[in-house]
């Protein structure tokens, strides 16, 4: 028997062994990350080319967006603006990110599809420079939580350090939500839309422009809405609110059921993914 | 050793016609029975059909037919793209290809960043990449542009600096979609050189053309394709018919 190769590839299509090769793509694509960060740090260039105040268009957006909603919103819900300003700007500017995450991600294989038909590469680099292009945006709005905390002279202590795993919570969930609503989008291209409609919806029935409290009794139903679980382990460290411990385990569910779901959809269907982009 | 061996490899393309594709269609396929039957009936072509070869050391292979006879399909398999749904495909060696040069270039970066992120999808370090860059600078040619967006290139300099860059590192197995070639005709005494030393330097070449004279002056080997499937396949001047 000769040495192997170091660059043998082998594909035998009665014996396709799906798991070690969308296990083999998800370790070769997260080494690749250097590449990933130089097509997401590109995707940002592009985005300002042209534009005169650049990155700061989104923090000026996001900031007028709070200013405004949160006058109007405490004087309708009859709300004390002291809790609800700082309350509505972290909420907003985690929203963004969020819903970022997921109409963005939904175009991960959709937008990189001239790559995908020419060069060979692990699906997982499109995923992850998705990932990082929308982690560039979100941080446009970290002066804004930093200028709220200081005026509303909100200081978490200690416990803002529960922001990280909040934090990285969210990143698991962003980047296997990219892997499974990017397949789905890339086979059935009406779906976009649809899911940019459920985001609006989302923005309404997740605690948001409302804070929790006002619900009552039916408070606990929060707990089934993943968009809360996800934002709320982020923000109650950012403005100081306890801690619930349901909501961390919500979050921690709802993530695991949506990678099992998504490696299962990536594994099987990864070798489909060039012929539908 | 470096080879290429297919075994009844097939490639087949589902046919997403513009309707097919959507939900809408598919959950109304669901509703009444005739329509679903033809749902699973899928339209699908056949890009490659059963193939089989073997490609070892110091081949160079021109793969020949009209177009949509899957010369470009079959490149693409080679190279990893996609997927074959039945049969076996496998490579060994590294690969380089040239299908086209010009996939992954960002117009707002400039040059020499195009080069270093063109290092980067090969899988080198920045270091290399930068390495790399000052090389195919200087062979493009392109002065003080290789620091200006690509976006403001003329096509002729847009050629110059993808063949510099596409042709800067020798790989084991060289795949080419058509004969690549261009430029001022100084350049292109200059990039036929290299394109030469490429070719020759590669273990094995796997070209797709309608150039008869390139497979005649630069093949030892001809696959005729035709609707996907393999009708000739033998030395160049077999396959092709003594020239004229």
């Amino acid at each position: 028997m000769s040495a192997t190769h170091p660059h043998l590839r082998v594909f035998d299509a009665s014996d396709p062994r799906r798991a070690s090769r969308a296990g083999a793509d998800l370790r070769e694509g997260l080494g690749k990350w250097r590449l990933a960060a130089a097509l997401a740090w590109g995707d940002i260039k592009h985005r300002y080319r042209g534009s005169v105040l650049g990155p700061f268009w989104v923090t000026l957006t996001t900031a007028a967006m709070v200013v405004a909603l949160g006058f109007f919103y405490s004087h309708i819900l009859k709300v004390d603006p002291g809790t609800f300003f700082p309350w509505l700007a972290i909420s907003l500017i985690l929203w963004a990110m969020v819903s970022q995450a997921v109409t963005d991600g939904a175009e991960c294989f959709t937008s990189a599809e001239s790559v995908i038909r020419q060069l060979s590469l692990p699906f997982t680099v499109h995923v992850l420079r998705c990932i990082l292009r929308n982690l560039l945006v979100a941080a446009h709005n970290l002066p804004l939580i930093v200028a709220v905390m200081f005026l509303f002279d909100i200081s978490p202590g200690i416990g803002v350090l529960a922001f990280i795993p909040g934090f990285l919570i969210f990143v698991c969930n962003a980047f296997w939500a990219a892997f499974f609503l990017g397949m789905i989008c890339a086979r059935f291209r009406d779906i976009p839309p649809i899911i940019s409609s459920l985001m609006q919806l989302c923005f309404f029935i997740t605690p948001i422009i409302w804070m929790p409290e006002q619900l009552g009794d039916n408070a606990h139903w929060l707990l089934f809405n993943p968009f809360n679980a996800i934002m709320e382990t982020m923000r109650a460290p950012l403005l100081g609110r306890p801690l619930e411990v349901g909501v961390w385990f919500a979050a921690i569910g709802f993530t695991v059921l949506l990678w099992i779901v998504a490696q299962a959809f990536f594994t099987r269907f990864r070798g489909r993914i060039a012929f539908w982009v | 050793m470096p080879s290429i061996k297919a075994e009844a490899l097939t490639i087949e393309f589902p046919l997403y016609h513009h309707n097919a594709r959507s939900l809408k269609k598919r959950l109304f396929e669901g509703a009444t029975r005739r329509v679903k039957r033809d749902a699973e009936s899928r339209v699908v072509v056949a890009a490659l059909a059963e193939l089989n070869f073997t490609i070892g050391k110091g081949e160079r292979v021109a793969l020949v037919g009209s177009n949509g006879a899957g010369k470009t399909t079959l490149l693409r398999t080679i190279a990893g793209i996609y997927e074959p749904v039945a049969g076996r495909l496998s490579v060994e060696g590294e690969i380089g290809s040239l299908i086209d040069p010009g996939a992954g270039m960002n117009p707002l970066l400039t040059g020499r960043e195009n080069i270093v992120l063109r290092g980067l999808y090969r899988g080198m370090s920045e270091k290399d990449g930068r390495a790399l860059a000052d090389e195919v600078a200087e062979f493009s040619g392109l002065g003080e542009f290789i620091d200006l967006p690509i976006r403001g290139y003329s096509a002729g300099m847009n050629v110059r600096l993808s063949f510099a860059m596409a042709t800067a590192i020798t790989p084991e197995i060289l795949l080419m979609d058509e004969w690549f070639l261009a430029g001022d005709a100084d350049f292109m005494a200059k990039a036929e050189e290299r394109l030469t030393r490429l070719v020759t330097g590669a273990d094995i070449l796997v070209i797709a053309t309608h150039d008869m004279a390139i497979v005649r002056q630069w093949c030892t080997r001809a696959i005729k394709l035709d609707s996907g499937r393999i009708i000739a396949d033998g030395p160049v001047e077999e396959v092709l018919g003594p020239a004229d």
